[in-house]
């Protein structure tokens, strides 16, 4: 296939011409090996690394401590997600005066309108702080280190018993899916929450429920103290 | 008026500079890209905003899929040797040395101890088949073979991290049962994997946008 071009000399008797030696190498079988290599590398790799989402969950013996030092109950929101792509959510205690109430439990949405809303009017301080921490990384006055490091310090002071961001608590029913409950978590992360906590159902927020959606998987058969 | 000559034109292309584009692209395939580990069922991970990337090694990798049943995957041989020579010994069965490095080629594994000795006498196709079809590591309360997998792998290897890579359809009870198991065994901090999420960053949030 490769050519060369030789054909110089040949005349009997005459000058001796010097032809210009064209050197031609046919490319074409290394294109067809590498475009073969190419559709192996694409269809047997992936591009993108999987993302990780690092979550700490509370020991057993520290849920008890945890509930010692209870945060204020105006600032614990509870988010309930159903079965259906749906979430809930309610501020404050469970009381018996809750039970009545028919918009104690209100609807939301998963994503920007719904559940960030609500979080990020609650957590201006702390957002207000991991933006300035930001802005100073992009500038490249601290380093990406130190800016991760300050600003999970100012999640942790917002956290705390003094600090204003709100305390959630996430309470999936059994099936719902796995999708909603890292949706809620995404949340957190991007609302710059301090303190989030995967919880079951109590049988008051199982009765809640009930009376909002209907769905059997609500059905409790122990009724809340104030019915 | 000068004779119009007629030039013999060669078909000969170049392909001199369309080799140079696909090495080009094969190199950059091959900086960029990872190999796709086979996995026994297919999961399709929800998608988070988060942009941290999973480590590459002393990853214990458990996969749960939307029936709930777990699969795993640790990527040191020599980890999985040992770990499953400690859990045969707690169901009483003895792995032969040749049994112990055949179940170490395994990109994943998911079947009770039980199981495992007959499905290692057989073959490639039949065993991937066979883990698809009825896999699963038992996670009940009267068995669960689960922990006995953690707790070992933890004693061989303390440093290695529980990456969860679960299906986006999965119920959440499923999932619970393998983060309670975890918490019972004080493994309280791992990480779940989550694919990219376009077009949202978590900097959207603080009013700082990356076109400005």
């Amino acid at each position: 296939m490769a050519e060369v071009n030789t054909d110089s000399g040949k005349d009997k008797g005459g000058k001796v011409k010097r032809k210009k030696q064209t050197l031609r190498v046919d490319f074409t079988p290394m294109v067809d090996m590498n475009m073969l290599l190419i559709t192996f590398f694409m269809f047997c790799t992936s591009l993108s690394k999987p993302q990780t989402m690092e979550i700490n969950m509370p020991s057993k013996d520290k849920v008890e401590e945890e509930q010692q030092n209870k945060a204020p109950a105006s600032r614990t929101y509870t988010f309930i997600l159903g079965t259906k792509d749906d979430v809930y959510y309610y501020n404050g205690e469970l009381t018996t005066a809750s039970y009545e109430d028919p918009n104690f439990l209100i609807r939301t949405s998963y994503g920007e309108e719904g559940i960030r809303q609500i979080l990020l009017e609650k957590n201006t301080a702390v957002l207000r702080q991991v933006r300035d921490l930001k802005i100073k990384y992009e500038n490249k006055e601290i380093t990406l280190e130190d800016f991760e490091k300050q600003a999970a310090e100012a999640r942790a002071e917002g956290a705390k018993i003094t600090g204003s961001s709100p305390i959630v608590i996430i309470k999936p029913a059994v099936k719902s899916n796995y999708k909603n409950v890292i949706d809620v978590l995404d949340e957190m992360q991007i609302c710059n929450i301090g303190t989030y906590q995967l919880m079951d159902l109590s049988d008051g927020d199982k009765y809640l429920m009930y009376q909002k959606t209907g769905d059997p998987i609500f059905e409790t058969t122990l009724a809340p103290g104030a019915k | 008026m000068p004779k119009v000559k007629v030039k013999r034109k060669s078909t000969f292309i170049d392909m001199t500079a369309m080799c140079d584009v696909t090495v080009l692209l094969l190199t950059f395939f091959m900086l960029t890209s990872t190999f796709i580990k086979k996995e026994p069922v297919q999961v399709s991970t929800p998608s988070s905003v988060s942009e941290r990337k999973i480590p590459d090694v002393n990853i214990l990798s458990v996969l749960i899929d939307p029936d709930g049943r777990i699969f795993m995957s640790m990527d040191r041989q020599e980890d999985i040797r040992n770990v499953l020579k400690k859990v045969g010994e707690d169901y009483k069965v003895d792995f032969t040395p040749e049994e112990l490095k055949k179940f170490s080629l395994l990109p994943s594994f998911g079947l009770p101890v039980s199981a495992t000795q007959k499905f290692l006498t057989l073959q490639q196709e039949q065993m991937d088949a066979v883990l698809t079809a009825e896999g699963g590591i038992p996670r009940d309360s009267t068995d669960n073979q689960f922990k006995h997998w953690i707790t070992h792998a933890r004693a061989v290897n303390p440093d290695f991290r529980i990456a969860i890579k679960a299906d986006k359809s999965t119920p959440y009870e499923h999932i619970r049962g393998v983060m309670n198991d975890l918490r019972d065994l004080r493994e309280n901090k791992y990480n779940l994997i989550t694919s990219l999420k376009a077009g949202t960053s978590a900097d959207a949030a603080l009013g700082l946008d990356k076109s400005h």
